[in-house]
C-alpha cells in the first residue's frame, strides 16, 4: 500500500509540473540591467556617458619621429600648384609625361636651399578607403624617389596621403577621376627668424 | 486494487509518451534549424510572432531580430510566438507553437526601455537558436562632413545612443576596438600627420602609438588585445607593421614596393591577413604575425579584394571586391569560392560571427547596414549626419 501511494503522488506531481511547464505561463523571471552603455563590451565594468577625450597625452611610449624638422614652417601651395603631377587608374608609377612638372619642382627646391617640400598624394573616388589612404602614400612616395633621381635630398621633402577625402573635382566621372588621381606640391619656407 | 494498479500505470504511460512526443516534436524542429543554418545567402528567416508591445520597442525587437535571421508574421503562420507589454518595463515570452511549450518569459529592469527590448531580444535569439545574440553590442565608425573632415563615433549596433569620442575637426579614419575594452585605437590627422592614437573611452586619456614620417593607419588589434598590426610607410612604402599594444617593439612584416592596407588578425592570433598587389592584380594575402612569406589568398571571381575582416568563429573571411559597384563578398577562411551577400564596402563582423556590419552608398551619402550572412536580410542603421562609414564590431 504505501509503495502504491508513493507511486500515485509520484505521478501527480510528474503530470502537474507538465501541465505547469506546457500550458501555463509562469511568472517571468527578472533581469536587471546595469546603467545605460556599460556592460556591452566584454569585460566592461563601467557605465553610463562617455567622457570627453582630454587632449593628446604625450607621455608613454607613442613614437613620433622623423617630423620634427618640418615643425612650424610656412605652406606656401601657390608656388607650385601649376606642377601638380596626375597618375593613372590604380598606379602609382610615374609616367614619362610628368617629367616636366617634377623637374620644375626640382629647380624650386634647389634655388632655395633653406626651403622643403610636402607631397600630398591623393586618389579617385573608386577604390574603398584604406586602399585609396595607401595608394595615396604610394603616389606621394613615387613623386619623393623620381625627385631624388632629380638631384633633391629625400630629408627635405615630406608626405602625406589624403586617400580619397580631399578631391579637387566632387565629380563622379572620368575627367573628374583624371583629376582627383594626383600629386600635390607644397613649398615650406621656415619662418622668418626661425 | 489490482485495477487501480493497471490505471495508474496507464496514466503513467499515457504522460511518459507525451513526453516523449514533446521532446521529438522539439528536436525535430532543432534539426530542421540546424540544417538550414551555415548556408550562406540561402537560409530561410525563423518566422515569429510579435504582439502586445508599443510601437517604439516593437521597432527595437524586429530590428534586432530581423538582422539576426528572422521573419515576422501573424501568430498562426509563426513557429515562436513573441508576447509581453513594455508598460513600466519590458516583460515578455516566446512560445514554441509547434512544440506547444513556452520556451522564455522574463521581464527587464534598470537602464532604458531601449536596452531592456534589446536584452529581450538576446535572450529570444539564446532561447530560439541557442547562440549569443548581438542586440547589446557596441561599434565604432567614422562620421565625415562635407569637404573631408569627421570624428570617431561609437554607438549601440543600431546607431542609437551615438556619441562622437573625437573633437578634432580633421581626417579621421579605421577605428579599432581592443578586444574586450572600452578603448579604441584609431587615425588621426590632428597632428598635422595620419597618426594612430589609443583611446581609452573611460577615461578619455588618449595617445599616439604611431607617428612615424608618413602613413600611419589602419590598426588592427590582435585577439588577446597584446599586439596591434597596421599600416607604416616609414620604410619607403605603405607595409604591414606589428608592435606591442602600448606602441613599443615595431616589427615591420612586409617588404614589398606595393601599397599594403587593411590587415586584420586571425581568431588565434597567428596570422595577418592584408590587401596588396602582385604581378599588377590587387589581392588578398596573409603572413605569419612573426613574419616570413607572404602567402597569396585566392579569390576566386571577386576581383580587386580589399579590406579583410576575418570571422572570431575562424571559419570566413568577409571582404570587398570592386567589380564596378562594391561588393561585400564572404568566403572560407581556409579557401574556396567567395560568395558575394550584398552591395557595399568595408564589412566587420558580430562577435558571434553571423552578422556584419558594412558601409553602403544610399542617395549621394555613405551609411551603415547591418547583415545577416545566412539570410541576407539586411537594415541600414541610424544614421547620425554626413557620411558614416568604416565601422567596427566591438569584440
Amino acid at each position: 500500500m504505501k509503495t502504491m501511494k508513493l507511486f500515485y503522488s509520484l505521478a501527480f506531481a510528474l503530470a502537474v509540473t507538465l501541465a505547469a511547464t506546457g500550458c501555463k505561463h509562469t511568472p517571468g523571471k527578472i533581469t536587471p540591467l546595469p546603467s545605460e552603455n556599460s556592460g556591452m563590451v566584454r569585460n566592461d565594468t563601467g557605465g553610463g556617458t562617455l567622457p570627453s577625450d582630454t587632449g593628446v597625452g604625450t607621455t608613454g611610449g607613442g613614437q613620433t619621429a622623423g617630423l620634427e624638422d618640418f615643425d612650424n614652417m610656412i605652406q606656401d601651395r601657390a608656388a607650385l600648384a601649376n606642377y601638380t603631377v596626375h597618375f593613372a587608374y590604380d598606379s602609382a608609377a610615374v609616367r614619362s609625361s610628368e617629367q616636366a612638372n617634377l623637374q620644375a619642382v626640382a629647380s624650386a627646391l634647389s634655388s632655395d636651399p633653406s626651403a622643403k617640400l610636402l607631397i600630398e598624394g591623393n586618389c579617385d573616388e573608386r577604390g574603398t578607403e584604406e586602399y585609396n589612404r595607401s595608394l595615396g602614400e604610394r603616389r606621394s612616395l613615387a613623386a619623393r624617389e623620381a625627385l631624388a633621381q632629380l638631384g633633391v635630398d629625400p630629408s627635405r621633402v615630406r608626405t602625406i596621403s589624403y586617400g580619397k577625402d580631399r578631391p579637387v573635382d566632387p565629380g563622379h566621372d572620368q575627367a573628374a577621376w583624371a583629376k582627383n588621381r594626383r600629386d600635390d606640391f607644397v613649398l615650406l619656407h621656415p619662418k622668418a627668424g626661425a | 486494487m489490482k485495477t487501480n494498479f493497471l490505471h495508474s500505470i496507464k496514466i503513467c504511460a499515457a504522460i511518459f509518451l507525451a513526453a516523449i512526443a514533446l521532446n521529438f516534436s522539439r528536436a525535430q524542429n532543432e534539426i530542421n534549424i540546424q540544417q538550414e543554418i551555415n548556408v550562406l545567402g540561402q537560409t530561410k528567416p525563423i518566422p515569429v510572432s510579435l504582439e502586445g508591445f508599443s510601437d517604439q520597442i516593437e521597432s527595437v525587437l524586429k530590428f534586432d531580430l530581423y538582422v539576426q535571421g528572422f521573419s515576422f508574421v501573424s501568430p498562426d503562420a509563426a513557429q515562436y510566438q513573441i508576447s509581453g507589454s513594455d508598460s513600466g518595463n519590458v516583460q515578455g515570452r516566446v512560445t514554441d507553437k509547434f512544440a506547444r511549450h513556452e520556451i522564455l518569459s522574463r521581464s527587464y529592469t534598470g537602464a532604458s526601455l531601449r536596452r531592456q527590448a534589446h536584452a529581450f531580444a538576446d535572450d529570444i535569439v539564446l532561447a530560439i537558436t541557442g547562440k549569443k545574440g548581438i542586440a547589446q553590442t557596441k561599434i565604432a565608425f567614422k562620421v565625415e562632413a562635407p569637404g573631408g573632415n569627421g570624428e570617431i563615433y561609437v554607438s549601440d549596433f543600431d546607431g542609437h545612443n551615438a556619441q562622437a569620442v573625437t573633437h578634432d575637426n580633421t581626417i579621421v579614419a579605421a577605428p579599432a576596438w581592443s578586444p574586450g575594452k572600452l578603448a579604441l585605437y584609431y587615425t588621426s590627422y590632428q597632428p598635422g600627420n595620419p597618426d594612430i592614437f589609443y583611446h581609452n573611452l573611460s577615461t578619455g586619456q588618449r595617445r599616439i602609438i604611431a607617428g612615424f614620417s608618413g602613413l600611419n593607419t589602419s590598426a588592427a588589434v590582435s585577439p588577446d588585445g597584446s599586439k596591434v598590426a597596421m599600416i607604416l610607410s616609414k620604410s619607403g612604402s605603405p607595409d604591414v607593421w606589428v608592435c606591442d599594444a602600448d606602441g613599443s617593439n615595431f616589427k615591420q612584416l612586409t617588404h614589398t614596393p606595393e601599397d599594403e592596407s587593411s590587415p586584420c588578425w586571425s581568431p588565434n592570433g597567428q596570422w595577418i591577413c592584408f590587401a596588396t598587389k602582385i604581378h599588377e592584380r590587387r589581392v588578398l594575402a596573409k603572413i605569419s604575425a612573426n613574419g616570413g612569406a607572404l602567402q597569396r589568398i585566392p579569390t576566386p571571381g571577386a576581383p580587386n579584394p580589399t579590406e579583410p575582416d576575418w570571422s572570431p568563429d575562424g571559419k570566413w573571411i568577409a571582404f570587398t571586391s570592386q567589380m564596378g559597384d562594391f561588393n561585400i563578398c564572404v568566403m572560407p577562411a581556409g579557401g574556396g569560392t567567395p560568395t558575394v551577400i550584398a552591395t557595399g564596402e568595408d564589412p566587420s563582423w558580430s562577435p558571434n560571427s553571423r552578422t556584419l556590419i558594412f558601409t553602403r552608398r544610399a542617395g549621394g551619402h555613405y551609411t551603415l547596414s547591418v547583415l545577416d550572412v545566412f539570410t541576407k536580410q539586411v537594415k541600414d542603421v541610424a544614421r547620425i549626419s554626413g557620411n558614416d562609414s568604416q565601422p567596427a564590431w566591438a569584440k
